[in-house]
């Protein structure tokens, strides 16, 4: 069998292994996919009528929850990375020569698809609560493929702080910046009303050019530059990830 | 033919020295342990051994092959069973052996997983997960992963520690099994009894050095302290025995006389017969030999090995 194909079919073996993680696991179907909806009601139906946006708060806000649903989807994956980290999982797959790849990547993958099941639910329940865009066929191809390389993006970049994590716990806050960034951000209320150094982080933070890519998807047409600036976050994101991932995965035993 | 040859390993962190310059040779077919305290780097042999870690000197051979060059043939023909049990919790006995028969290709893998499940007692709970199984069957479920695909070298890191009595004989008689098949078992411990039951050669791992080796009753004979105990019926009888037997320490009070003996049978009996010619009327007799516990302390602690020493100078 050729190296490429040894590689895919590890891989595979390593998915089902972890789609089961996640189905057998309930935290993290309620982390990954109610949490974000319980934010998403609470945002709307209690803070949400105060919040002057200039349009409708839901409208405003999906966004942004899109992206905080990417994020509340990762710690479960920083924590199982880890346990396999520490209980020996990733040492016994090493001396099988499992190829390196196959293990991380299945973590990522099953991530990245926990993530947009996170979305589509999010979107669903947004059209519940009244969210009418504007965007055609092609601008939902946008959304689609911009909220797969942030979950992709994420998700390296989690793998990696649950291998460098020396504990489970360590891992299970390790993404807590990544669930804090979107309220420092333009997700739920426009960067123009926060305080000085606040607002100028909410502009530049990686999260801000995402959310307004997404946003102009939605209700009209995306800006060029900021969607480049949001896929350049996103690929750096996951650069940054993989090369931390990979070198903490062979340099830990 | 060795399964395992090991030369010269060095291993440091920073600069701590882990493993300083180790040697041994483990046959195929038999069992080698290691034995040492904690951070003795005894794991660390282990991982050097499984392809886990590289040495930083040295030459490691495993079924002939070298770790550092054929890492993979060296991967195809080991099995490792590390210090905590690395099963996966969310899955089932069952199909944790599933996972490890998909990532070693062995189709079909049915007949393979029930064998294994059955050996290792683990049918009635084999569709339950293991999180919610005891220490023990997770043990033999890690074990049990370990043997999928018939590795010819086995490699386990203190796999009783922490196991109650019961358990820890089933391991041992599973690793009975397995080298009477003709598997060669590396075993780390730090229960000199799981050493002298399991092990054919034993090496004495202190502070990254090896400071024994041997069989188990060579090992013990190295010590100082192996002697007999005389309990004589009377007093010229005793000053009489501590006359024909040179180097005893008799002890008035009690009537007893100790005499350095290896408890080796032929000298013994000359010994008693010796005595009796005399017609010195011995009362009782004991052999006391040193156990692994005395080999242990005395080759692990520099200080309790001087002492020792002292004491066997003195006497």
């Amino acid at each position: 069998m050729s190296a490429v194909a040894t590689s895919l079919g590890d891989s595979v073996v390593m998915l089902r292994r972890n789609l089961k993680h996640t189905l057998r696991n309930p935290t993290t179907v309620f982390n990954a996919i109610l949490f974000p909806i319980v934010i998403m009601l609470i945002f709307v139906k209690v803070f949400g009528g105060a919040f002057d946006v200039g349009s409708s708060y839901i409208d405003y806000v999906t966004p942004g929850l899109l992206v905080m649903a990417v994020g509340y989807g990762l710690s479960a994956t920083a924590v199982s990375v880890n346990s396999d980290m520490t209980t020996g999982v990733i040492n016994r797959l090493k001396v099988m020569d499992v190829s390196r790849g196959s293990v991380l990547t299945g973590h990522v993958v099953v991530t990245a698809l926990r993530c947009l099941f996170a979305c589509a639910a999010i979107i669903g329940v947004a059209f519940a609560l009244g969210f009418r865009p504007s965007a055609g066929a092609l601008d939902w191809l946008g959304v689609v493929g911009l909220v797969s390389l942030l979950g992709f993006a994420a998700a390296w970049l989690t793998v990696a702080l649950g291998l460098a994590a020396k504990s489970v716990e360590t891992a299970g806050i390790a993404t807590v910046p990544l669930i804090m960034l979107p309220f420092l951000s333009s997700a739920f209320v426009p960067a123009e009303s926060m305080g000085f150094g606040l607002r100028q982080f909410a502009e530049y933070q990686p999260f801000t050019p995402i959310i307004e890519t997404l946003r102009d998807l939605l209700f009209g047409t995306p800006s060029t530059g900021t969607a480049i600036v949001a896929i350049a976050w996103c690929v750096g994101l996951a650069v940054v990830g993989y090369v931390w991932s990979v070198s903490t995965f062979n340099k830990r035993a | 033919m060795s399964a395992i040859s090991v030369s010269g390993l060095r291993k440091t962190y920073g600069d701590k020295v882990v493993l300083d310059g180790i040697d041994f040779d483990v046959p195929a077919g038999s069992i080698f342990s290691l034995l040492g305290p904690n951070g003795a780097g005894k794991t660390t042999t282990v991982n050097v051994l499984t392809t886990l870690l590289r040495a930083d000197a040295g030459s490691v051979r495993i079924g002939g092959h070298d770790v550092a060059t054929a890492t993979k043939r060296v991967r195809s023909l080991i099995g490792v069973t590390g210090q905590f049990a690395a099963v996966d919790e969310l899955l089932s006995a069952r199909e944790n052996l599933q996972l490890m028969a998909d990532l070693k290709r062995l189709r079909p893998s049915d007949r393979v997983i029930t064998g294994l499940l059955e050996r290792f007692d683990l049918v009635e709970s084999a569709d339950k997960m293991t999180a919610t199984y005891s220490g023990g069957m997770r043990r033999k479920l890690d074990l049990a992963m370990t043997l999928v695909g018939n590795p010819e070298i086995i490699f386990l890191d203190e796999p009783t520690t922490g196991l109650d009595p019961r358990s820890r004989r089933t391991m041992w008689s599973i690793v009975r099994e397995l080298v009477a098949e003709g598997t060669t078992i590396f075993l780390t411990t730090q229960y000199l009894e799981e050493a002298d039951q399991l092990a054919d050669r034993i090496a004495v791992l202190n502070q990254g050095k090896l400071v024994a080796q041997g069989t188990p009753e060579e090992l013990k004979r190295q010590v100082p302290g192996a002697h007999l105990q005389l309990r004589i019926g009377g007093l010229s009888d005793l000053q009489l025995a501590a006359r024909l037997l040179p180097g005893s320490t008799s002890d008035d009070d009690e009537l007893t006389l100790r005499v350095p003996h290896d408890g080796e049978p032929r000298s013994l009996l000359a010994l008693l017969n010796r005595l009796d010619e005399h017609g010195i009327d011995l009362v009782e007799f004991s052999v006391h030999t040193p156990d692994l516990d005395d080999v242990f302390l005395s080759l692990t602690d520099q200080n309790i090995t001087n002492n020792l020493r002292e004491e066997a100078i003195a006497r």
